[in-house]
């Protein structure tokens, strides 16, 4: 376990890459490249056992099924508050360069930081890295059970011959989703956040560079079913899409207004069902605006395929928007080339 | 419970001060944490408590700042305050609201030693 935020081993995961493009079907095929993912390169502290304390930064994730032991070379230029190499314990390297008996050194230190800084930075990597390609990353986020894998299923096939499709799967746990969105043939990669709420844009980049999109294509981030925690973090998409099934209720967007606020377009799904519910589609709409006045509405039904073209319209309009001088590859090269 | 999340970040952050500025116990911690931000606070205590335990931040107090939440409103073309993202504006009754402030999450300074 680690002991500085007390996440399991194995608690986040993302799948092979040889599994994320379906050409690997070996049992056991989840594999650990994050023993633990820090949502920002934290600082571990160490206590030795002869009580004295360092910490080390890492930037990365590693994967490890113990706990922490390493060469003490790693921990060398990390002790910052005292020095005991040699059998010295100099108590000089203290704030304020001295230390004093019954004497605090307490200070204070202005560092005017935004907490969620580090998540923004790792989504402003993803962002440039998605930008240079031409590929437009959509992060779909709404309750669970609201329908956003079999709108996803669905949509791929629409986009099929039009669009390269690629495809991050976000749950707590199985690889379900990504099984159903591989049966389509479009790439796909699961992550487990374990006992996390949401996808952060550390995991995300992993994830990215796991499953190589094509350029100009577009990739889905299917976010935890979650309409709290996802709203806060970035993951470097161009834009939220919220997904408001018709059977939740029409004053969703009030009742979580952070995640209204948040997306660029709101997508209805389950209008098939609206001849048996008291939905009222209208309030519904109205609901979203008055929390996010720019919010665009698109009505779908993945069963009956109502509105999927224009939902398929939207995206590639919202492809070439965000990437007018990179044109997606020709339909042809598509069909062809896989 | 994203709280847990954020209590990691911030301790994450007073690690890497802790290098820069080279202190070794963190004793009060100033956060300003607007009305949208999606925090509640009684759960970032708790979770902070939790995830310093142990650490150079154990037993740190949280000092929480609430800050307004402020909006720019199109038909009047003037700033007003809300209490909630679906709030309308005080003056006209309309919704055009251009939010302004109100999901600031950020650390603002630290006691230390």
């Amino acid at each position: 376990m680690c002991t500085v935020c007390g996440c399991g081993s194995g608690e986040t995961r993302i799948e092979s890459a040889e599994k994320s493009n379906g050409k690997s079907r070996s049992a056991g095929g989840l594999f650990l490249t994050n023993a633990h993912v820090h949502a920002a390169d934290q600082a571990h502290e160490h206590v030795h056992a002869d009580g004295t304390r360092h910490s080390h930064g890492h930037a990365h994730s590693h994967p490890h099924d113990h706990d922490h032991a390493h060469a003490d070379a790693t921990g060398a230029d990390a002790h910052e508050y005292h020095r005991h190499d040699l059998g010295l314990i100099d108590y000089g390297q203290g704030p304020a360069r001295a230390h004093a008996p019954g004497l605090t050194q307490a200070r204070m230190v202005q560092i005017e930081q935004d907490i969620l800084g580090k998540n923004n930075a790792y989504a402003a990597a993803n962002r440039a890295f998605l930008d240079q390609r031409g590929i437009l990353a959509l992060n779909l986020v709404s309750s669970p059970g609201s329908g956003k894998t079999t709108l996803l299923v669905k949509l791929i096939e629409r986009l099929h011959g039009r669009l390269a499709v690629a495809v991050i799967e976000g749950d707590q746990q199985t690889s379900n989703d990504a099984e159903r969105v591989r049966a389509t043939g479009a790439p796909a990669i699961q992550v487990n956040t374990g006992k996390g709420c949401h996808l952060d844009a550390h995991m995300v980049g992993h994830a990215i560079e796991h499953l190589a999109p094509k350029d100009g294509s577009v990739l889905f981030i299917e976010n935890v079913g979650n309409l709290v925690c996802p709203a806060a973090f970035d993951l470097g998409e161009a834009h939220k899409v919220v997904i408001l099934s018709v059977t939740e209720g029409e004053d969703k967007p009030l009742k979580y207004p952070d995640m209204f606020a948040a997306a660029g377009l709101m997508v209805l799904s389950k209008t098939d069902l609206l001849p048996h519910l008291d939905f009222d589609v209208g309030a519904a709409i109205a609901n979203a605006r008055k929390v996010n006045p720019s919010i665009k509405v698109l009505p779908v039904s993945a069963r009956t395929g109502d509105g999927l073209d224009s939902l398929a319209q939207w995206i590639m309009a919202a492809r070439t928007m965000s990437f007018p001088a990179h044109p997606a590859p020709a339909a042809a090269a598509l069909v062809q080339g896989g | 419970m994203h709280e847990m999340a954020i209590s990691e970040s911030i301790l994450g952050i007073l690690e890497d001060e802790a290098r820069r500025q080279s202190y070794r116990r963190v004793k009060k911690v100033w956060l300003e944490i607007g009305p949208f931000a999606g925090i509640e606070t009684e759960a970032l205590r708790f979770t902070f408590d939790v995830v310093t335990k142990g650490t150079l931040a154990d037993s740190a107090a949280l000092e929480i700042v609430a800050t307004d939440a402020r909006a720019w409103c199109l038909p009047c073309e003037r700033s007003v305050e809300i209490a909630q993202r679906f709030d309308c504006c005080p003056i006209c009754g309309g919704h055009q609201l251009q939010m302004t402030s109100g999901d600031e999450m950020r650390i603002k300074e630290l006691e230390v030693e």
